[in-house]
């Protein structure tokens, strides 16, 4: 038995508990910024990072887009979120472009970063990492051995400063500005985010992440992350997300675009864990050239509504992606999570495997969009999702929809929706196992086909924030 | 000297069914008991509540082990009292391995027994678990495949019963471990018991006769209708073969 998943030696993110996530530092810059939008506050955003015209353009063509577009007609109620009671712009540390190290970021924000264990997991396992507080990346940085490999990886403000032409190119272009109403607020308000480029041919083997930190009130957090790699090339970005517990609503509306070269290929892993006050209305999308890979692997265990459907775009031959995830609904919770695939390409494939987990009244959902083109002649997909719900409280949904325009295409769809057995925990119980560890463990069991696919760490991290939601009793 | 395990007029119900109708026994340290009778006759209900099976009710009676209050116990703590149920259906548990499960319970027992040990290292837990497992004519990868997922009905049997060569419990109740095991299959098994016993006490809950040439047991008990009926030594059990439970 190597270094267990289960049984792990004291590691990076182990310490982790409730209180890392719900710690918040002092807010006393939250003076200078106000709450609500409007286009005079889209103005100063771009001014205050100097941005050039073109961008300034797309913010206000967002923002007038964004009086038009409906809320969505699916999913969740969105209507207790109050967009004039967020903080769309805030700054704590004030310092364009980020620290250039640890020791000059202000104490109180590194030493939260460091209850989440960012700076240690930067030293030990990942090529480089960007750490986000607020609006504003306080932190980047990459391995100087990659970087002279000419792997850009850099916060997105900054980007846009020194290779405006490459962001030009690709920002906003997988999902446009017109995509859904939260996505033209977040064209009109985005603020740091990650720009990663990893050129022809070249293959980082270490992860690299980024880590979004909310901490004040009522925040809104709309990070814009822009991967492209190139042709040949490979990379696995890791991101990861916090916020602590207010009781009033933040939203976060990030928005992530991937662009996957010939032969190339991207792991992206996601741990989010937003408290249980935010809106996660996030969207994240790749295209794929000719025998290109994406592979998600993602955790959702925190917000209070989350809608989240990664989407592939099968654009080139033979294009492949997984979509692999975990949702985790407790009590007041609703994970509205799932994937998109769309098939374009001759003999693409696609594999989708959703686990989702129900607690405490927690309600969870799958939303599946899987579509083929007539161009994808012998497309191949598979779907699987299974849940499992602890308690009789709780529920469990399952919403796919299939569309396929083209006869060659094999397309296989299960579903299994269990509840936790009584036997069965009554079997680990007989061999000395406590009733909650019991339970713990056939958990773990259910989600460990997708955790197994973290890096040990991060499969880890995930396994901590599990066992506490299993622990978290709510009155 | 008290007895190691004491049932005193155990009555029980599932689903608000009697199907306990004041059981008694006694069975001490080092003893081998072998609990035989027709089908449903409620000899898988007993091995399931001295374990503390959910599904079923104790209506009366009482069950003393090591001198304390066995129906008060939870399944874990029975456990950690040093109870063993060899389950005649094992549960599939996927995703986890045989293994990492063993490791987990045979630390939360050396945590139980000995508080102040620091907790048995991954490899030595490995190493035993390997030894165990030859002994058993298990192959190795056994021991990291999910727990009885996908085992056949034979591989179940022996995997009970190495969670019962791993746990080293004072008392083994083995429901039906000899069902669906071929001869040789039967005497690996019923070596293993012996060798992970000695000294220990043994309830063998059985149907076949054959499972006591290889492990022979002190006494025999016919249990029918929720009830021991008729209670003899060794030769007791040939006696029933011949004459089958309906004379009884």
């Amino acid at each position: 038995m190597k270094p267990s998943r289960k049984n792990p030696s004291p590691g990076v993110f182990s310490g982790l508990n409730r209180k890392t996530f719900d710690h918040h530092d002092s807010t006393g810059y939250m003076k200078k910024f106000g709450k609500g939008h409007s286009e005079e506050l889209v103005r100063v955003i771009s001014e205050d990072k100097g941005e050039p015209k073109w961008m300034l353009d797309l913010r206000l063509r967002a923002y007038r887009h964004f009086f038009k577009a409906p809320l969505p007609s699916f999913g969740p109620d969105l209507s207790k979120l109050d967009l004039d009671g967020i903080c769309y712009f805030a700054k704590a540390a004030d310092k364009k472009g980020g620290f250039k190290s640890w020791e000059a970021v202000p104490k109180e924000i590194k030493n939260t970063f460091e209850r989440l264990g960012i700076p240690e997991a930067e030293r030990k396992i990942l090529a480089g990492v960007g750490a986000q507080y607020e609006s504003e990346v306080i932190y980047h940085k990459i391995e100087k051995e990659w970087a002279r490999q000419g792997v850009i990886f850099l916060d997105m403000d900054v980007a846009l400063q020194k290779h405006p032409d490459l962001v030009k190119k690709y920002f906003m272009k997988v999902v446009p500005i017109t995509d859904h109403k939260f996505m033209a607020l977040h064209g009109a308000m985005w603020s740091g985010g990650t720009f990663l480029y990893i050129p022809k041919g070249v293959k980082v083997e270490k992860p690299l992440q980024a880590y979004f930190r909310m901490n004040a009130r009522s925040m809104g957090q709309f990070e814009h992350t822009l991967i492209i790699i190139d042709d040949g090339a490979k990379g696995h970005y890791i991101e990861g997300c916090s916020a602590p517990k207010y009781g009033s609503s933040a939203l976060h509306a990030g928005c992530v675009e991937i662009y996957v070269g010939k032969n190339a290929k991207l792991r992206y892993s996601s741990v989010e864990n937003w408290s249980k006050d935010t809106y996660n209305l996030n969207t994240k999308r790749a295209i794929l050239s000719k025998n290109a890979v994406i592979e998600w692997v993602g955790g959702n265990m925190g917000s209070g509504v989350t809608m989240l459907y990664p989407a592939s775009i099968l654009k080139g031959d033979n294009a492949k992606a997984d979509h692999l995830g975990i949702a985790f609904a407790n009590a007041g919770q609703i994970q509205d999570t799932g994937s998109k695939v769309f098939h374009i390409g001759k003999n693409t494939s696609s594999r989708v495997i959703m686990k989702s987990l129900s607690k405490g009244g927690g309600q969870s959902v799958y939303r599946g969009d899987l579509r083929i083109a007539k161009t994808a002649t012998n497309a191949i997909s598979q779907v699987e999702c299974d849940a499992l719900i602890l308690d009789p409280k709780s529920s469990s949904e399952t919403i796919p929809n299939i569309e396929s325009a083209n006869d060659t295409a094999t397309i296989n769809h299960e579903a299994r929706v269990g509840r936790l057995n009584e036997e069965d925990v009554f079997y680990l119980m007989s061999r000395g196992i406590p009733q909650e560890e019991a339970e713990a463990m056939i958990v773990n069991g259910f989600i460990n086909p997708i955790v197994r696919e973290l890096p040990l760490e991060y499969a880890v991290e995930m396994n901590r924030l599990i066992q506490m939601e299993m622990e978290n009793k709510v009155a | 000297m008290a007895p190691l395990l004491n049932i005193q007029n155990l009555h029980a119900s599932v689903e608000g069914k009697p199907v306990l109708n004041g059981v008694n026994l006694k069975i001490n340290e080092g003893e081998i008991h072998a609990l035989m009778g027709p089908n449903g006759s409620g000899k898988s209900t007993l091995s399931n509540i001295l374990m503390g099976h959910p599904k079923f009710r104790v209506t009366k009676g009482k069950v003393m082990y090591k001198g304390k209050d066995l129906l008060k116990m939870k399944p874990h703590e029975r456990a950690l009292a040093g109870i063993f149920l060899a389950f005649q259906y094992p549960k599939e548990i996927g995703g986890v391995s045989l293994e990492e499960f063993l490791l987990a319970a045979y630390r939360a027992k050396q945590k139980h027994d000995k508080p102040n040990d620091p907790p048995v290292l991954v490899f030595r837990f490995k190493a035993m678990l390997d030894e165990l497992m030859k002994k058993l004519k298990m192959p190795e990868k056994f021991a990291e495949r999910y727990l009885n997922v996908g085992f056949s009905g034979g591989e179940k049997k022996k995997a009970e019963v190495l969670q019962m060569a791993v746990l080293r419990p004072d008392l083994a109740v083995m429901d039906e471990t000899d069902s669906g095991l071929d001869v040789d299959a039967l005497k690996t098994v019923c070596a293993g018991i012996k060798q992970a016993m000695k000294g220990k006490s043994v309830l063998l809950v059985t149907h076949y006769q054959r499972v006591l040439k290889y492990l022979t047991p002190d006494f025999v008990h016919v249990l029918k209708d929720g009830k021991i009926v008729k209670s003899g030594g060794k030769n007791f059990a040939e006696e029933l073969e011949k004459k089958g439970y309906e004379a009884l």
